[in-house]
């Protein structure tokens, strides 16, 4: 009798709990949401601003939403300090706000929606889950301009934008095969798509351009964001022999394990030298603030147009920063001579030979790979010690 | 073999987060009282801990600034369900969702802090034994702390005229109270207790394991040491080495990975819950281990005189 009642006691409280849970969540959402953009309109406004296309005098009114904390040092915090430089740049023409840690979910329209009620004209949506929610809002609201990083669908009035992480990956790959002792490197990985396999390879690619003997090993935490998860994942790899790691995860628990067992790592996203002077060689950042300042000004002027763009060193948008005193001066030069071929057009990651881990020949002798290409890589080079998670 | 010894160590250090706030869980859970704020606790015990850690620069006043905080928070708890009466599950889910948004809160601004150099153990002798060294005399203190919570708390618990009183306060809290013992104060602190060392966890977790502050970093550790309880059900010794477990399973499907195993990660994630389900469905083949050791009161309010 006890175990029947209490499995229907705990029932209870767990749907009880999930639907208090979500209650609590959308209120305390709604709650940011007004408050954050309390500040920059008042709600009056809003009927006024339906029919935003005529509102080209006075600031430009801009709108970014985020993922995660602005205080996540790594992406959200990217986007912001962009946002910050964008009003630094621009002044008195933009008028700038934020919403922040919006969930990628039913949420998310109601927070663009409220966002376009409030009056603003250019809206960015900074992760991949807003695609549906924010094609959905362009499609009512077609006098709002609609930005989405990393997606892949666009309309008339919603186009997509992202940064070439992978430039940034093989730079620090270059540093990583010169700082190697072992000639083990690793690499925490967070979800396995196409994006983060690139970053990998590219890594790889960097690492074998200095040095040919250098093997990579790989580990899935399968999530954004969970530190203890990447902790545990960069105490493995080194356990296993690596002494240069880099993440493609959130958070900069990778950098600080790293620190605590004196091995080397990379700051990812933004700088996060702070996090471990000792370990950290360099960061790999994504600077969005040249494609936010142009955004903005396309939409001011009226020669904003949909499409998609893809930015990399040569626009000015990845860098590898903060290169440490560790790094020899010749391997300085190296990265020195990749980020110049990068900005001219004259280097190219991509170029073939490249064979994937399984010995096939992927990319032809000098032939440089496109966008297309890029975008659907599933394989690991070869030197990368692991099987793509999926594959045969 | 010096990697398989690092694995071992590395199991011991994860397995200890788990194995402390499990028994501070089941000292409660012993005197009749579930705690499911265990997630909460230990992310307010994780910023308390890591501020007091960076404010001091002291790693064991930073132990006792999550332990306070564990205990406030639970003390709260306490209050609520057991005299206020109400529902132990929903108010300690409530606590739950209440410390994630308090952290996360008062934590903003230590986000971009850092502690400084993180301790290096070694017991002289012992930590220079091959293998044996590397994998088990070279731990933070904690570990051991943690093995001898353990022992202590399976002597407070039977052998102990205490510990039978607590026992006996969760078995049949009528029968205490008729014997004169205060059952409503005697589970107040079990359940401060228990949120001590959920706090200590906590503390551990964000000054030495991962040592920083970001939202949300105790991730679901909570929620594990909860599970860990009743799958080890109740007795301290199988928490500790339940926690051994559930940290080995991680340590070995990262390890697994890092040497290309071609063994999907995805399958290797489940390991911990197989591990388990595999584990409940043994102690299931015999129903009287779990029944004898499951508090008979376990969840249900007491009305003194009632």
């Amino acid at each position: 009798m006890t175990t029947s009642t209490r499995r229907g006691l705990l029932r209870g409280t767990a749907l009880g709990s999930i639907a208090l849970a979500a209650a609590l969540v959308g209120c305390s959402k709604k709650e940011e949401a007004s408050t954050t953009m309390a500040a920059s309109a008042p709600a009056a406004e809003a009927s006024a601003a339906a029919a935003p296309a005529s509102a080209a005098s006075g600031a430009l009114k801009i709108a970014f939403v985020y993922v995660g904390p602005v205080g996540d040092g790594g992406w959200s915090y990217a986007h912001d300090n962009a946002r910050k430089a964008l009003e630094k740049e621009l002044g008195d023409q933009v008028k700038t706000s934020y919403v922040e840690s919006v969930p990628e979910s039913a949420d998310a329209e109601r927070v663009f929606r409220d966002l376009v009620s409030q009056g603003n004209t250019l809206i960015f949506g900074t992760s991949f889950g807003y695609m549906e929610p924010m094609l959905k809002v362009a499609a009512d609201n077609k006098g709002v301009r609609f930005e989405h990083a990393t997606g892949y669908k666009t309309a008339d009035n919603l186009r997509t934008y992202d940064s070439r992480t992978y430039e940034g990956a093989y730079m620090a790959g270059v540093v990583a095969g010169g700082m190697t002792r072992s000639n083990v490197i690793g690499v925490v990985g967070s979800i396995p798509i196409p994006e983060v396999i690139r970053n990998i390879d590219s890594y790889t690619l960097g690492a074998q351009s200095v040095n040919p003997k250098v093997k990579v090993r790989v580990v899935w935490v399968n999530e954004w964001f969970n530190p203890p998860k990447e902790t545990e994942g960069a105490q493995s790899l080194i356990d296993g022999g690596a002494d240069v790691l880099l993440q493609n995860t959130d958070s900069s628990a990778v950098l600080q394990t790293a620190e605590k067992n004196g091995k080397y790592a990379f700051g990812w996203d933004s700088d996060m030298t702070h996090y471990g002077p000792k370990a950290h060689l360099a960061s790999a950042a994504i600077n969005w603030a040249p494609y936010y300042i142009q955004a903005a000004k396309e939409a001011k002027d009226g020669t904003w147009k949909s499409g998609k763009s893809w930015w990399g060193v040569k626009e000015g948008a990845i860098d590898l920063v903060s290169i440490s005193d560790k790094v020899p001066a010749d391997l300085k030069a190296k990265v020195d001579k990749v980020k110049a071929g990068l900005k001219d057009g004259t280097f190219s990651i991509w170029k073939g030979p490249i064979k994937d881990n399984t010995g096939k020949e992927v990319l032809k002798d000098g032939v440089v790979a496109d966008d297309a290409f890029l975008g659907g890589i599933k394989f690991f080079v070869a030197g990368v010690d692991a099987p793509v998670p999926g594959s045969k | 073999m010096d990697t398989y010894a690092l694995l071992l160590a590395a199991t011991l250090n994860a397995g200890t987060i788990l194995a402390i706030a499990g028994m501070g869980l089941l000292i409660n859970e012993r005197a009749g009282v579930v705690n499911l704020g265990a997630e909460g606790m230990m992310l307010v015990a994780a910023i308390a801990g890591f501020a007091t850690a960076v404010a001091t620069g002291n790693d064991w006043l930073a132990f006792g600034a999550g332990a306070l905080a564990g205990a406030v928070m639970a003390a709260c708890f306490g209050v609520l369900v057991i005299w206020l009466n109400t529902n132990q599950y929903a108010t300690g889910l409530a606590l739950s969702l209440f410390g994630s948004g308090f952290s996360a809160f008062v934590g903003i601004h230590y986000t971009q802090e850092r502690l400084g150099p993180r301790p290096h153990f070694a017991i002289p002798g012992l930590a220079d034994i091959p293998f044996i060294g590397p994998a088990l005399f070279r731990q933070h203190p904690m570990v051991y702390l943690a093995v001898a919570l353990m022992v202590g708390l399976t002597w407070f618990l039977y052998r102990s005229r205490t510990g039978l009183v607590l026992r006996a306060v969760g078995e049949s809290p009528e029968s205490a109270h008729a014997l004169g013992y205060p059952v409503r104060r005697i589970r107040l602190l079990a359940v401060t207790c228990g949120g001590a060392l959920c706090g200590v966890a906590g503390a551990y977790l964000s000054v030495i394991y991962t040592p920083l502050w970001v939202e949300g970093m105790v991730a679901g550790k909570g929620w594990i040491a909860l599970a860990l309880t009743t799958f080890a059900t109740w007795r301290p010794s199988r928490v500790l080495l339940g926690a051994y477990l559930f940290g080995g399973v991680t340590m070995l499907q990262f390890h697994l990975q890092g040497q290309g195993v071609a063994i999907s990660s995805q399958l290797l994630t489940m390991l911990p819950y197989l591990a388990t389900i595999g584990v409940l469905v043994l102690i299931s083949r015999n129903p009287a281990w779990i029944r004898a050791n499951m508090p008979a009161s376990l969840g249900k309010p007491f009305f003194p005189g009632g």
